[in-house]
């Protein structure tokens, strides 16, 4: 199932799933991720540190005083990967506000997409999205896929602050900003939920790869009293 | 010997540029968008702690360019610097003791150390007999400015706050000194990147032959260089996919950016080179406007090389083991 195993570094191993993004292959990425989490949580494997996953990659990071590529490559190559298995999802209703300030790149993308802010946000609202990875920032969902119609390239110049809760599109993917952070997505809105939460260590994100998510429109005064 | 804490702290009266407690980092916590952090010089951390006879990952003070001033309150500690710093010892009776890094100073209630600058380098260790006194967040007390994860809120040190000191010294001590160089090499070794053949031959040559300046944009985040510009000749772009500490990726502009500790933990530019894991600590010190040049080895040699590293601070735990 993995189609090249290569050597990030002298500490990390890099296996490809392949090239395209969709669900099928994510989801065999989730299940090696998954799978590999259990059996380091179970000391089955030694001196891993971290896992990646991603839409069709997964890196797996290791200690290099402990172990090294050949013995985790040679880990991952025997391993019996249980098929089919099936991936817990949550469905999560996101609240997005896009009045004023919170509406960043509506110029911008109306002028790519030849689509009104309302024809937009119709077309943003009416699909439930597949959390793909969490990443780069703390909790940062990767959610997809957006209506054909509405896709755009990210910024040519990035911000260098987009807001903490922001919510922004790109290509065939939607985002949003868990914490105050550069970026060059198109920016359509802002929820007041609390994506990333530092202080639940056993949760702390909202989202989670395989979750299923749909997003819901709140006015401004709904926005300033949620709690 | 050590006895209760008795709410010994420092209290901050200058922050310095980039104040933060760091240790070895944070584990298993790629897959949420957690990065590492941890001390960006592993090395000058671990010896710091070594020196005083510490726990080899107990947290420090990390700071970069200018460090900070910082006063002792309710008790006396044993404190030792790492790295090439320069600064000053101020005693509660106003004498002032140039310090020497790699040594231990028993400072008393009421004294001072000021940390006048990094010389030559970035980031300077403060570590204290014993260790700091907080919690740690996910197994670690490294703060992560990004996330707002780890002591103090996860932000760096401002005017006036306090870092607490877990314990009272209470031993006189013998003078306790390593001689220890920081080597600045300015060849970095590395393994070729899965992208490598994004570039043109071209630039596949120059990137191996030819040297890249370290700019001014050098954080914990990263290193960025200039120099010839490196032409991709397939995509600017990937789909985002995980990036490790030394990954060197090259955006559109073909500048290279090299991560460090507080990497972002996916990226989705092009992957030229990986830094080895020998060389981390030294790039990391580097100078703005230093010349750096990259050499390719291959994995046999980049974990020889790595043992290596790990043996010379093996030495010199055992050569501290002896001294007292």
């Amino acid at each position: 199932m993995i189609k090249n195993i290569l050597a990030l570094g002298d500490a990390a191993i890099y296996c490809d799933f392949g090239s395209e993004v969709n669900q099928e292959i994510n989801s065999r990425v989730i299940n090696y991720f998954n799978q590999i989490s259990k059996l380091n949580e179970l000391k089955k494997i030694e001196g891993i540190t971290n896992l990646t996953p991603s839409y069709n990659k997964l890196i797996i990071s290791f200690d290099l005083s402990i172990t090294s590529y050949l013995k985790v490559r040679n880990f991952i190559s025997d391993l019996k990967i249980i098929s089919h298995q099936k991936i817990s999802h949550q469905s999560i209703k996101i609240p997005v506000c896009s009045e004023g300030n919170f509406a960043l790149d509506f110029e911008r993308i109306t002028k790519i997409t030849n689509q009104s802010k309302e024809q937009i946000l119709d077309l943003f609202y009416q699909q439930e999205y597949f959390c793909y990875m969490t990443g780069f920032i703390a909790g940062m969902p990767f959610l997809g896929d957006i209506n054909e119609k509405i896709r755009c390239q990210r910024l040519e110049t990035p911000r260098v602050n987009v807001p903490e809760g922001s919510v922004g599109i790109t290509e065939q993917f939607t985002n949003i900003y868990t914490s105050e952070s550069p970026g060059g997505w198109n920016i359509i809105g802002n929820t007041p939920l609390k994506i990333f939460n530092k202080l639940d260590e056993t949760k702390p994100n909202l989202i989670n790869p395989g979750d299923k998510i749909t997003f819901y429109p709140i006015t401004k005064t709904q926005y300033d009293n949620w709690k | 010997m050590t006895i209760g804490n008795k709410n010994i702290y420092f209290e901050v009266c200058r922050p310095g540029t980039n104040t933060t407690i760091q240790d070895k980092g944070r584990n298993h916590l790629y897959h949420l968008g957690i990065t590492v952090s941890g001390a960006v010089d592993q090395k000058n951390f671990k010896l710091s702690n070594l020196i005083l006879k510490n726990n080899i990952d107990e947290a420090v003070i990390e700071f970069a360019f200018q460090g900070p001033l910082l006063k002792l309150y309710n008790g006396k500690v044993a404190a030792c610097i790492s790295g090439d710093v320069i600064f000053d010892i101020i005693r509660n009776n106003s004498n002032l003791e140039k310090g020497n890094c790699y040594q231990i100073y028993t400072l008393n209630q009421g004294d001072q150390i000021d940390i006048k600058s990094t010389k030559d380098s970035l980031y300077g260790y403060l570590a204290i007999k014993d260790g700091l006194n907080f919690k740690k967040v996910w197994n670690s007390c490294s703060i992560n400015t990004k996330a707002g994860i780890g002591p103090n809120n996860g932000k760096k040190f401002s005017i006036g706050e306090k870092i607490f000191i877990k314990n009272e010294f209470s031993d006189s001590l013998k003078v306790r000194q390593l001689r220890y160089k920081n080597s600045r090499e300015k060849i970095i070794r590395v393994i070729k990147g899965t992208n490598f053949n994004f570039f043109s031959e071209k630039s596949k040559k120059i990137f191996f032959a030819e040297p890249f300046k370290i700019t001014n944009l050098v954080d914990r985040m990263g290193v960025r260089l200039s120099g010839p510009e490196l032409e991709n000749i397939v995509n600017t772009n990937i789909k985002s996919e995980g990036i490790v500490k030394g990954t060197i990726q090259v955006p559109a502009n073909g500048n290279p950016i090299i991560m460090l500790a507080d990497h972002g933990t996916i990226g989705g530019y092009p992957k030229i080179a990986t830094v080895i894991s020998a060389d981390l600590d030294n790039l990391a010190q580097l100078m703005p406007n230093s010349e750096v040049t990259f050499k390719e080895v291959n994995l046999e040699e980049a974990e020889e090389l790595y043992k290596k590293y790990l043996s010379e601070i093996d030495r010199y735990a055992e050569i501290l083991n002896e001294f007292n």
